[in-house]
């Protein structure tokens, strides 16, 4: 087992706030492996998100540190790809789509454009976008939702980076794009030997393919520990609630059927 | 007795070359104080079919009746009037109302167009609306951004309620929601439907939430009504591949080790 990161006694308070986003905050992220970081709104886990990835808004505080195995922090976009909530506001409206995953190649990969423009195909490809030739010169604004958040994981992973962030990088597709999408980044990590943090606040569907868990709430570090251990028995009384409130089809209805 | 009857309704949207059928010969009905599920995935045409029922697009065929009357030819005075009887609950609630609002003019607002109570007495019905949603009554002097998501919803459902209608159509209603709040609202919807009689026609692409409030679902795919029955019949024997995809996609809570295919007979 080896070390992505230490993160020690960590807090952010943004610019202008008086309340830290998030606080003392202690815990390892292991190189390698799927990291689910789970909160609901105003939790923190964003914050955290954004502080690993060192994409933190001019003016906010950050105290205690974050120790890299590596000994420096990551470069967002070569070493650490980050794939946002909504793909519309993340990739660039006037750029096609190869011209967007090439930039990322062609920048971080030292590739000249015609080589990055191979590597964008081929990415692509990857990420399974149906004809990728056709696509790579259509405009985000041509494809559908759940084909954008494909063209965002190709142009976060084109610079073959070591870890990937996912911040609720499904939340705002439609359930079964949404499998789609989350059994792509499981497989896409898998192959790489990528660490994955995947930020969300649908604990189960997490639960489906994470290693560890770490729940967070009110910007403080609640439970954190190996997916199964977490999900078959919490210590935290939230983690229960969080568990206790989630909904699946086999939740019994609220309803009698059948009143007709 | 049918409260509501869409027959045949279609639309297509034409844009450049492309021509998109989003609704294609869809028929379903609602009774009173009944909850239809309307599931599909993005670009199914439920939206559409939300939209038309509204009003706020016109349909290329088909017909709607609502409560007697042939809904899709009321103009005017009468669709005026008689849009009272049809309100909407959206996903973005923010996005719905006027970010300058207090809540007490959102609520004021259907309670005045509509004529619902006398000017002297719409405090006090604002008060009563609050206090049924589960928020106190001094949140009307609240501006609209000062309250939480799970109260945005809250208001938005009083507002829904406050000119009496009987049906709503809940458009995402929760999806936006925290978990732990979610529930606590489509608690809110059943009581309400159990005390006024309401009818829904619940617009989600997430079944896990229409199986908990839905007496039927109904299920589409690209612009067709490909399923509908009774929601446990639904999600226990799926007859569409529409159906089959969707019930797959709905995330199980893992809580033990995970059974391989071996172990599945």
């Amino acid at each position: 087992m080896s070390m992505l990161c230490e993160i020690r006694d960590l807090a952010v308070t943004y610019r202008s706030q008086k309340v830290p986003a998030l606080t003392d905050v202690n815990l390892g992220i292991e190189a390698g492996k799927r990291l689910a970081i789970i909160g609901e709104s105003g939790s923190g886990k964003s914050t955290l998100a954004r502080t690993l990835a060192g994409l933190l808004p001019a003016g906010a505080k950050i105290s205690g540190n974050i120790e890299w195995q590596s000994g420096k922090s990551p470069v967002a976009g070569r070493d650490l790809g980050f794939v946002f909530q909504d793909p519309t506001s993340s990739l660039n409206p006037v750029l096609t789509i190869g011209e967007q995953v090439a930039e990322s190649a062609r920048r971080h990969l030292g590739l000249s454009w015609k080589d990055a423009q191979i590597r964008a195909l081929e990415m692509l490809e990857r990420v399974r976008i149906p004809q990728p030739e056709n696509a790579s010169r259509a405009f985000p604004h041509q494809l559908s939702g759940g084909q954008r958040q494909r063209v965002a994981i190709a142009a976060a992973l084109a610079a073959r980076p070591k870890i990937l962030i996912a911040d609720e990088a499904t939340s705002a597709l439609d359930m079964v794009v949404q499998a789609e999408i989350v059994s792509l980044l499981d497989e896409l990590v898998r192959e790489a030997g990528m660490t994955l943090i995947f930020i969300t606040h649908d604990i189960a569907l997490a639960s489906g393919f994470t290693d560890h868990i770490a729940i967070f709430k009110d910007g403080s570090l609640i439970e954190s520990g190996p997916t199964i251990a977490i999900l078959s028995s919490p210590h935290a009384t939230y983690t229960k609630t969080l568990l206790a409130s989630h909904r699946d089809l086999s939740t019994p209805p609220l309803i009698a059927e059948a009143v007709i | 007795m049918t409260l509501l009857e869409i027959e045949r309704l279609s639309k297509r949207f034409s844009s450049g070359s492309r021509d998109v059928a989003a609704l294609n010969d869809v028929s379903l009905s609602l009774a009173p104080a009944e909850t239809l599920g309307l599931v599909g995935a993005s670009g199914s045409g439920k939206s559409t079919l939300a939209r038309i029922l509204m009003r706020l697009i016109p349909a290329d065929g088909g017909a709607i009746r609502f409560e007697g009357e042939d809904w899709l030819s009321l103009s005017g005075a009468d669709l005026r009037r008689r849009r009272a009887r049809i309100q909407m609950v959206f996903q973005d609630v923010l996005g719905a109302f006027n970010p300058r609002a207090t809540v007490g003019s959102v609520l004021d607002d259907p309670l005045r167009i509509h004529n619902i109570v006398p000017k002297a007495d719409r405090r006090r019905e604002i008060a009563a609306l609050l206090d049924r949603v589960g928020l106190p009554a001094d949140y009307a002097d609240r501006s609209i951004r000062d309250v939480s998501g799970g109260q945005r919803q809250r208001i938005a459902i009083a507002r829904a309620i406050a000119t009496q209608p009987s049906l709503i159509v809940l458009d995402e209603a929760v999806s936006a929601l925290d978990v732990s709040i979610r529930g606590k609202i489509l608690e809110l919807l059943v009581e309400l439907q159990r005390e006024r009689g309401i009818a829904y026609l619940f617009v989600s692409h997430d079944l896990s939430v229409l199986r908990a409030v839905s007496h039927r679902i109904a299920v589409m795919d690209a612009g067709r009504l490909v399923e509908t029955g009774a929601a446990g019949r639904v999600i226990e024997n799926p007859h569409s591949a529409a159906a089959h995809a969707l019930i797959a996609a709905v995330p199980r809570l893992v809580t033990g080790i995970p059974q391989g295919p071996s172990h599945d007979l």
